[in-house]
């Protein structure tokens, strides 16, 4: 990949922050734009801006096309078996919860027990303790071991016939510690349990095939993947998606609102998959950018994108280990790990040392990142994390180190 | 006379087992608000020429050239409120 000719399609890359060029390390948080996801949605609402299914106009029509377009494009990315089987949601955070209300509370009972891990961003625990509150099942936690690796023994222990589903992240947003995802949707699948894939920080950088590994439930967002904000993608297999009930009532989801004046009530049918699910005028221009930002990554390849981001983590972390100051958690495995590292810095919180580094014009996460459980496997305060995507460089990285050494030296 | 109001854009909370507090100064009230800090706390130490670590009244905290000032432990906000008066006014 040609890193200073990716770097020229991002324009937020000339910025300058506190004197310094802009280095943009918090992109597990969020991603930058390139022009050309700009530009998509900067043309849809000056050019096409319609609502959608609603109307035979010129504009609604053109605006139907964009976003259905949209959605087939994102559903072979996935290799998704149809774009049926793609709804558009908020983000990753609403897809989750769309599975907990819908197929959980239709379908767990007292007795039930659904499976997580120590490793899960709060948008996969929270949903489920959310609603075993509402229906009384039971909620169990594979543990996580000190590197911060899933435990796969106990993921295997903690499934029996009673668990209905098993909810993982595919890759750590704390730690970027890759799961098996195939070895851990197999096993839920031998029980009897389906799979939901917390898909946030791996489909943005790595290729990721739903019929491949064979989830039953993706989720990701747009804004994570160059995409914009408030745009995400909920994949469901349609068998399942199919026997579920809609998630949110309004316009859009149904096929018909009947009133029948003999009984004084209204009878429902719901439209087909996946609008059943997509109540509401939904995100369009949202969608429409993120089709484009789907395109960018495959013009780029996603086994480049990995390559190299495996190159910088590596590079990151053999750097950061010459910095007595810098202590990195969890696993430096790095055929294992995507890009990105959390860290503490001597004599610094966490907060401080995001605040010190932004002096720098270095923008980073600090605290929990939504995953406390597992700083708490960590037994850690909270933490710093860089994270990289296909627009940072060694360069950067060599300027990062040279802030810690001046932090050193003070 | 001058409130705290007119320096401090935002408060804002951390997570995290800290509790840390970060105070972000209103951009063009910012010099202004680390001159008047400067005066009154005690420099500790000075981290790469742009972080000053300082007391005041007992409590440690660091402030940044660029506009904002980060307390450790805080677990009032009133107090923290109420402190700030007699750091910035």
């Amino acid at each position: 990949m040609d890193i200073q000719a990716i770097r020229r399609d991002f324009p937020i890359l000339k910025r300058q922050i506190n004197g310094y060029p802009l280095i943009y390390f918090d992109n597990a948080a969020t991603t930058q734009k390139p022009h050309q996801v700009i530009d998509a949605v900067t043309d849809f609402y000056e050019n096409h801006n319609g609502n959608v299914h609603r109307a035979v106009h010129t504009l609604s029509l053109e605006a139907t096309e964009l976003y259905e377009k949209s959605r087939e494009e994102i559903a072979k990315f996935i290799n998704a078996r149809e774009p049926s089987e793609l709804v558009f949601v908020r983000g990753t955070t609403e897809a989750i919860n769309l599975v907990a209300y819908s197929w959980g509370v239709s379908n767990l009972a007292k007795g039930d027990e659904v499976l997580l891990s120590l490793m899960e961003h709060h948008a996969n625990i929270v949903p489920w303790e959310i609603t075993s509150k509402i229906k009384g099942f039971t909620i169990k936690y594979a543990n996580v071991k000190p590197d911060g690796t899933l435990d796969y023994e106990d993921f295997d222990a903690k499934i029996t016939s009673k668990t209905k589903i098993a909810c993982l992240s595919h890759v750590s947003n704390v730690t970027g510690v890759i799961n098996d995802v195939k070895r851990i949707t197999k096993t839920a699948h031998d029980h009897g349990a389906l799979m939901l894939v917390d898909g946030a920080q791996s489909v943005p950088h790595l290729s990721v095939d739903v019929q491949d590994l064979g989830m039953d439930f993706l989720a990701f967002s747009g804004h994570k993947m160059l995409g914009p904000t408030g745009i995400g993608v909920f994949y469901g297999k349609k068998e399942v998606l199919k026997q579920m009930p809609p998630f949110m009532g309004g316009g859009e989801m149904i096929k018909e609102v009947s009133y029948s004046q003999g009984k004084g009530q209204c009878s429902i049918s719901w439209n087909d998959l996946p609008w059943k699910y997509e109540a509401g005028t939904p995100n369009i221009g949202g969608a429409i950018g993120l089709a484009v930002a789907v395109r960018y990554l495959e013009s780029l390849g996603m086994d480049n994108v990995l390559t190299h981001e495996k190159a910088l983590t590596k590079y990151a972390i053999e750097r950061m280990n010459e910095c007595p100051s810098v202590s990195i958690y969890g696993s430096s495995n790095f055929s294992n790990k995507l890009g990105i590292i959390p860290f503490g810095l001597k004599g610094f919180s966490s907060h401080e040392a995001a605040a010190a580094f932004n002096e720098y014009g270095i923008m980073m996460r600090s605290g929990f990142h939504c995953a406390q459980p597992l700083h708490e496997v960590f037994r850690l305060e909270s933490s710093a994390r860089a994270s990289f995507y296909i627009y940072n460089t060694e360069a950067e990285i060599d300027r990062f180190i040279e802030v810690i050494r001046e932090f050193d030296q003070s | 006379m001058s409130t705290v109001a007119d320096y401090v854009a935002r408060i804002e909370g951390t997570c995290g087992a800290e509790s840390d507090v970060i105070v972000v100064f209103k951009y063009e009230k910012k010099d202004e608000a680390i001159a008047n800090i400067l005066k009154k706390a005690q420099i500790k130490n000075k981290i790469a020429g742009i972080i000053f670590e300082l007391t005041f009244e007992g409590m440690s905290f660091r402030l940044y050239t660029s506009g904002k000032a980060i307390f450790r432990g805080v677990k009032n906000r009133q107090e923290l409120i109420d402190f700030l008066v007699r750091l910035l006014i």
